[in-house]
């Protein structure tokens, strides 16, 4: 049982940050995602936990040890890669065996574990054949087979289901959950699909330009987005990101202006306005999911008003475009309703659903 | 052959015929040259060119034994060791050629030094001169260290002269090949040596079997150094078959028919050997993985 700690961890190429000074702490057992849009520094974090990027600053442990200058193979960490980096030129079973090979272990021993590992994922019709003969989903699960194999420390992966198309990606982010909560290692997985951080990831780290936005549950992240980069990475529809100025606040209430209307909004319960952040005039960003937001028949002192501008059917749900001015505001209803382009719709923000920001788009929590 | 059908089915009757008419063009000279190694030197010479005439074999016959003049004896003319010459000074050039450009190019590919590209540039640029200009100097240097007319003197020119070829080419073979398997490999607990055998040859298979074809078939027709620098013994065909010409019967065309050949033989038996390998080699990266 091992667990992984970034300290101060960076990386430059030239002047450019990649990763800048970023602290993250995996336990054994837990599975914590990177998430975050491309260029953010996610993979050249985690290649620099796997060794196969140098440090420019900052320290990696692995179970208590610094492995700053451990080559890959001596840090005990298994990857799965992106594009699965199968040997091209070897069979389903010497790719599988092949970890094994560093390792003192008889051959009947590797034939035994290669089968076992085989029919677990399986594979078990497919040893004989090169990788370049297997479906998407098979080489999938070959890479993952490979990192299995050889029970390591901790393992990484790269984009682990990018590469397949949704149904059998469904299916794969099922098997991987399920396997990862078997091994219980220490986990690191980057992704930039966040349906897979968060239905995967006991923690989440989301990053951009470097660094690290906010570390929280699936749950925390959805719910309490520490900024706003955060609160407009995570949900789609993207959640509403509208500048306000505050009018009054109260415990359970903020009056601002927004969109050229002023609206009562409802407070949850830990965020408060009391004392500076409520003064007058303050500028302020509300955030609310378009599921947040609940179409009224009246208008009222806690809605919004706006034109319907374009309805996009979802299924079960309905998105909703309202233009108000210049601005688009997204609403989710699963309701039938029956609104239709061009008419006026009052929508109101749940209990719960509000998220403020400060001016520097910090979250505003008691 | 079951794509090459298909290909053919694709490109329709019309294409193919007039691919078929440009390419009969292409090769006469060579079916030519065939077709006079198996005529004797009365039709050889005949005009109009016989196109029907009994074959005969007398030619290659007197590639290996032949009278040097008119009703003498036959005389081994030695032309068993120029082909063991040729094949084997090729061979061994191109063997060493690949050895040490694989191994280079990799070095190129995957720890790039710094100012890489200028070193690459540099590499280039030996083969930028006509070989002409650097003869003198190569046959001083020869004279001097006691090269000349030893096979290890021409398989080293010859090496030194396919390399820059080689290493370019094969750089950008393994310039093709993901990086990600070696990293994976590196995680998996392999050496860098494991990964460059184990796992960067065999990607590079077909790059290697195009590179050696390519610097097979120089090597093979390279006559200018292979006239200064070889002795009697290690004499190539290119430079035995130039001293055929000439005799008191005038050009035996016939007879240079036959040697050329015999010439071609090694390399059309090397070219179909790795096809497929050369196919892949030239089309490398071009198909999407």
């Amino acid at each position: 049982m091992a667990d992984i700690e970034l300290r101060n961890l960076s990386k430059h190429f030239g002047t450019l940050a990649a990763v800048d000074d970023i602290d993250l702490d995996v336990e054994a057992g837990e599975v914590v995602c990177l998430l975050g849009p491309s260029g953010c520094g996610k993979t050249t974090t985690l290649r620099m936990i796997a060794g196969l990027e140098d440090v420019t600053a900052g320290d990696i442990f692995i179970a208590g040890q610094r492995v700053n200058d451990l080559a890959p193979r001596d840090r005990d960490i298994a990857m799965v890669f992106q594009f699965y980096a199968l040997y091209p030129s070897l069979t389903v079973a010497d790719n599988l065996a092949f970890p094994l090979h560093a390792e003192k272990i008889t051959k009947e021993e590797i034939d035994r574990r290669v089968h076992e590992i085989a029919s677990l994922l399986d594979l078990s019709h497919a040893l004989n054949r090169v990788p370049g003969r297997l479906a998407e989903g098979e080489k999938q699960r070959v890479a993952v087979g490979r990192a299995v194999i050889r029970d390591p420390q901790c393992f990484l992966f790269d984009e682990p289901l990018s590469r397949l198309d949704i149904a059998v990606r469904q299916e794969m982010r099922g098997q991987i959950k399920q396997l990862l909560n078997g091994l219980h290692k220490a986990t690191v997985i980057v992704t930039h699909d966040q349906i897979e951080a968060l239905t995967i990831a006991d923690r989440i780290a989301v990053m951009r330009d470097g660094i690290i936005e906010q570390v929280a549950s699936p749950h925390d992240i959805f719910a309490k987005p520490a900024n706003v980069f955060v609160a407009g990475f995570i949900g789609t529809p993207q959640m509403n990101l509208i500048e306000a100025r505050v009018v009054d606040a109260d415990e359970d209430t903020a009056t601002v202006n927004t969109l050229g209307q002023e609206v009562v909004l409802p407070l949850h319960a830990e965020v408060s306005l009391q004392g500076g952040g409520g003064r007058r005039d303050t500028p302020l960003t509300v955030g609310v999911r378009p599921r947040g937001l609940e179409p009224v028949s009246e208008a009222g002192p806690a809605t919004i008003s706006g034109r319907v501008d374009l309805i996009e059917p979802m299924g079960a749900e309905t998105l909703i475009h309202l233009r108000i001015g210049d601005d688009d505001l997204r609403v989710v209803t699963s309701r039938g309703l029956t609104a239709s382009v061009g008419e006026t719709l009052h929508v109101a923000p749940a209990e719960g659903q509000v998220h403020l920001f400060d001016h520097d788009g910090m979250r505003i929590a008691s | 052959m079951a794509r090459r059908r298909r290909e053919i089915g694709k490109a329709g009757w019309g294409r193919t015929a007039f691919s078929t008419v440009i390419s009969f063009i292409y090769f006469f000279p060579v079916l030519w040259i065939i077709l006079t190694a198996f005529k004797t030197h009365t039709d050889a010479l005949s005009t109009p060119p016989k196109f029907i005439f009994t074959p005969t074999l007398e030619n290659f016959v007197s590639v290996f034994a032949r009278a040097y003049e008119r009703g003498g004896a036959a005389v081994d003319t030695h032309f068993d060791l120029f082909f063991f010459n040729s094949i084997f000074i090729a061979g061994a050039s191109v063997g060493v050629a690949l050895v040490i450009g694989t191994i280079a190019a990799y070095g190129f590919s995957r720890w790039p030094l710094r100012g890489n590209e200028t070193y690459l540039f540099i590499i280039l640029t030996t083969r930028m001169l006509p070989p002409i200009i650097v003869i003198i100097p190569i046959f001083i240097m020869f004279r001097l260290s006691g090269l000349s007319g030893s096979y290890i003197g021409i398989i080293l020119l010859y090496a030194a002269f396919n390399l820059p070829f080689t290493i370019w080419m094969m750089k950008s073979f393994f310039d093709e090949i993901p990086r990600e398997v070696e990293d994976a490999a590196r995680m998996d607990g392999s050496s860098e040596m494991k990964i460059f055998f184990r796992i960067c040859l065999p990607q590079v298979k077909a790059g290697i079997a195009a590179t050696a074809v390519f610097g097979l078939i120089l090597t093979w027709n390279e006559f200018l150094f292979a006239l200064l620098l070889t002795g009697r013994d290690t004499r190539t065909v290119p430079v035995a078959m130039a001293q055929t010409i000439g005799g008191d019967i005038g050009v035996r065309w016939g007879l240079l028919a036959a040697i050329e050949t015999l010439f071609l033989i090694p390399v059309v038996f090397v070219t179909f050997l790795l096809q497929n390998q050369l196919l892949r080699g030239v089309t490398f990266g071009t198909i999407k993985r």
